[in-house]
């Protein structure tokens, strides 16, 4: 295996080395790169031009400058750029700026796109599934600029102007309704009566709920509330340890709602440190809920039961955190909105210029900045993982330990979560891996819609001026990115797949 | 088609089993069965002769005029403020009627008639895509069949340019091309991100290929000295039409959003010739104030896209050898 890997690695080094020649080669030559100087006043021109031509060593062949750039790079410094900039600098500011919005809409592709390919893989050729495959090419054949530009005007533009008064017309609130209606019967299994009830449940609290917002213009100065907060923890609960269990009254049960009652009654005992803590605290109380919970779930666990009641409790107490950080952001949301007259959805750059504010006032600056190109960014990749998904489910659903596992009388919870998921997931983990890979360097449409200075805008600038000192910045981050990540994928796989080791 | 089971007794026909149909059909005719009975393709493939006859049948290609009598060029005034005036909400149910109107997809701010720019921006974007799939798929099946035939240093060499192309992300090596292309013309623009974009298909026809070459049909023809070059072109090859078919669909949907997409960048069609992309980015300002000129070619752009990506979904299915469910 070791041997595997650093053959590999050997490879990808030596390949990458010659793709950064390639790079930088076809870089130099996009243009004139003295172009802006030749329309200089003529007593600037020549001087302007003598500085460049020195700057940017224009007077030796490619291949020099390549090679004077390699020596360079190999140590660390990847030059200036045609205005005398420091790239090293301008590259550190454009990966952070990029690694914020690429990681938080990779995750959520991830999670949102596993969970809507496994429903739609358990569900097959259902309504729901036709939606799901039909939605996932239209995905596919989107341009990503031009999402972009309609997510400012209606995401953003319309948004904000329909904050002023944020009630819901009749028209969308019916619409919603039964959408949701459809959305649940078709997940259902059972008789035509059972999907009519499910229809019928679904569109009625969808269209109350809905109601309720437009009346108390929810939106306006929105909020979760005690009884809510309470109610989400103790469903979260319930449907953790169902997945993990079974919706029986058992000791992983038991514990999963121990916890969300200890998360909900710490909502109120911790108020004043909630009021405004730092980003350390919070990663504290997460990692407090964590061992607090396992040690929960170890002790009503019982000798039986004591690793499903510690992930389930687990689980509940992060969920129950998570509820109770998104009810402290939006209590925030109306003084944050006011502070921003009243647009708190942005559509250019990732933070307000000299902003100061709470914890809270500054991760809703974040989130207002974030959530348009995130949404952007996960509707291709969101598609990618739905459809992996649900093909590598109904693959693992036709495999012969599934069939066993069903003969032996496993409940189908079992089979789906302990036998076909685990399995199902392998091939999702390089699929992963490969991905946070390519996404560095794959947003840089993105990131030119809604005006980041990042990655994509290194090479776009180093592309357009000529300029091969930014653009090669890029493509050894993003390069460099791709071959460790794709190492990842391969020791991953071969790690949770011993087929693949014996080969 | 000949019906055997209805001979009453004495010795069965070999072929066939008791109450069944059994009719011979060539390769071809199992994947043009399995294909049209794919609705999605059929619908991708109506939308998309839809779109191309438009395109090219309304302003007219080169030289040809079209049926459309205005020319994206051309400006002039403003009717009805630029406003789409196509009616598609029939008289009975209050509408203005079914109509095309003066400018059905209504004007630009100098007075351009917005379906003659859209009709030259989808022609543009559609000979690109094709041009894209044509050159990729001549040098993918090359380099996949030479490398996986001839093996040694051949495939050494071809897989490690292989390797290099791949490792620089597709949109970085397409933009740095298309910057140096973008002024030499659409055809031009389209053989270099032919160049760049042949990548994965010729590792999957290399695959084929590998697999391929190690079989009996191939050893009996090498016995009896057939060339290299017959085997492969005669041989090898046509058992992997599927894959490159496939794999050249969504090369060719990938395309059209890879152009959109440089274009919008700055780096692919350059001005004064327009395609859907470049629509968008000249338009993407008056978003507020013309919103017609915004959507109307990226409606084109998710047609075209849509309808290949389906066909190539078809395709796929059709030639999956483990879809056997031909019985009609």
């Amino acid at each position: 295996m070791l041997v595997f890997i650093a053959r590999r690695l050997v490879v990808s080094v030596f390949v990458l080395f010659v793709a950064t020649f390639v790079m930088f080669v076809l870089s130099a030559n996009t243009g004139d790169p003295l172009a802006d100087l030749r329309e200089l006043p003529a007593d600037d021109r020549e001087s302007a031009m003598a500085e460049r031509i020195e700057r940017m060593r224009l007077d030796l062949p490619v291949y020099a400058r390549y090679f004077l750039w390699l020596g360079d790079a190999l140590t660390g410094d990847f030059g200036v750029n045609r205005q005398g900039q420091d790239v090293n600098i301008l590259l550190v500011d454009a990966v952070s700026a990029t690694m914020q919005l690429v990681v938080a809409a990779t995750v959520l592709a991830i999670v949102i796109g596993i969970a809507i390919g496994i429903i739609s893989a358990l569900r097959q050729y259902s309504g729901f599934d036709h939606a799901v495959t039909f939605g996932a090419f239209v995905a596919f054949s989107l341009p990503i600029f031009w999402v972009g530009v309609l997510l400012k005007q209606y995401g953003a533009i319309e948004f904000n102007n329909w904050l002023v008064q944020p009630s819901i017309p009749t028209l969308v609130i019916i619409l919603g309704a039964l959408l949701a209606g459809l959305a649940w019967s078709s997940l259902i299994v059972g008789d035509r009566r059972a999907r009519l009830i499910a229809f019928a449940g679904a569109s009625g609290i969808t269209a109350v709920l809905l109601l309720w917002i437009s009346l108390t213009e929810w939106f306006a100065d929105p909020g979760l509330g005690p009884v809510v907060i309470a109610l989400s923890a103790f469903g979260g609960a319930v449907g953790i340890s169902a997945l993990f269990s079974g919706l029986k009254l058992n000791r992983p049960m038991y514990a999963a709602l121990a916890a969300a009652a200890i998360g909900t009654v710490l909502s109120f005992a911790l108020a004043p440190v909630l009021a405004d803590p730092s980003l350390g605290v919070i990663l504290a109380l997460a990692a407090a809920t964590v061992i607090v919970c396992a040690g929960l779930g170890y002790g009503i666990g019982g000798v039986l039961h004591r690793r499903n009641a510690i992930a389930a409790a687990v689980w509940t107490g992060l969920f129950t955190g998570g509820v109770i950080f998104v009810d402290r952001m939006l209590q925030a949301f109306a003084g944050y909105s006011d502070s921003v007259q009243g647009r708190p959805i942005s559509t250019i750059g990732a933070s307000t210029p000299n902003y100061q504010g709470t914890f809270w006032e500054l991760s809703l600056d974040s989130v207002g900045h974030l959530a348009l190109p995130t949404m952007a960014l996960i509707l291709v990749s969101l598609a990618t993982y739905t459809r992996y998904s649900r093909a590598s489910m109904l693959e693992v659903m036709n495999q012969d330990y599934v069939r066993t596992a069903r003969a032996k009388g496993l409940p189908e919870r079992t089979v789906v979560t302990r036998h076909a998921f685990r399995n199902g997931l392998i091939p999702i983990t390089t699929l992963a891996a490969y991905d946070f890979g390519t996404v560095i360097g794959g947003a840089v449409v993105t990131e030119t819609v809604f005006g980041w200075r990042a990655m994509g805008d290194l090479l776009v600038t180093g592309l357009n001026e000529a300029d091969p000192a930014p653009a090669m910045a890029f493509f050894v981050v993003t390069g460099g990115a791709i071959v460790v990540f794709n190492m990842i994928a391969d020791i991953a796989y071969a790690y949770l797949d011993p087929r693949i080791r014996l080969s | 088609m000949t019906t055997h089971n209805q001979t009453p007794s004495g010795s069965p026909d070999p072929d066939a089993a008791q109450g069944m149909d059994i009719a011979a059909r060539t390769q071809w005719q199992l994947v043009r069965a399995r294909f049209f009975r794919h609705r999605a393709a059929l619908l991708g493939m109506v939308l998309l002769a839809v779109v191309v006859l438009l395109a090219f049948t309304s302003i007219g290609i080169g030289p040809v005029p079209g049926w459309w009598d205005k020319s994206p060029t051309e400006t002039g005034s403003l009717v009805n403020g630029g406003k789409p005036t196509l009616g598609l909400v029939p008289e009975f149910l209050g509408g203005a009627g079914l109509a095309l109107g003066e400018h059905p997809f209504g004007q630009d701010n100098v007075g351009k008639d917005y379906f003659a720019l859209t009709m030259r921006g989808t022609q543009v974007s559609l000979i690109i895509a094709f041009v894209v799939g044509i050159v990729a798929t001549v040098v993918a099946t090359v380099i996949g069949a030479c490398a996986g035939y001839f093996r040694g240093w051949t495939e050494t060499v071809l897989m490690r340019i292989t390797d290099v192309l791949i490792a620089i992300p597709l949109l970085v090596i397409a933009a740095a091309a298309a910057k140096i292309a973008g002024q030499q013309g659409i055809l031009f623009l389209g053989v270099v991100l032919g160049l760049v974009t042949w990548t994965q298909t010729a590792r999957l026809v290399r695959s084929s290929v590998l697999s391929l070459r190690e079989k009996e049909f191939v050893e009996a023809a090498r016995s009896v000295g057939t060339s290299a070059v017959r085997i492969i072109f005669k041989h090898i090859l046509p058992n992997t039409v599927g894959v490159i078919i496939v794999s050249v669909t969504l090369a060719i949907a990938a395309a059209v959003l890879l152009e959109s997409a440089l274009s919008f960048l700055g780096m692919g069609v350059q001005p004064p010739d327009t395609s859907l992309g470049r629509l968008i980015t000249d338009y993407r300002s008056a978003m507020g104030t013309r919103p017609w000129l915004f959507y109307w070619p990226g409606l084109f752009i998710i047609l075209i896209a849509l309808s290949v990506n389906f066909i190539g979904d078809g395709l796929r299915d059709a030639f999956d050898p483990r879809q056997n469910r031909v019985r009609d």
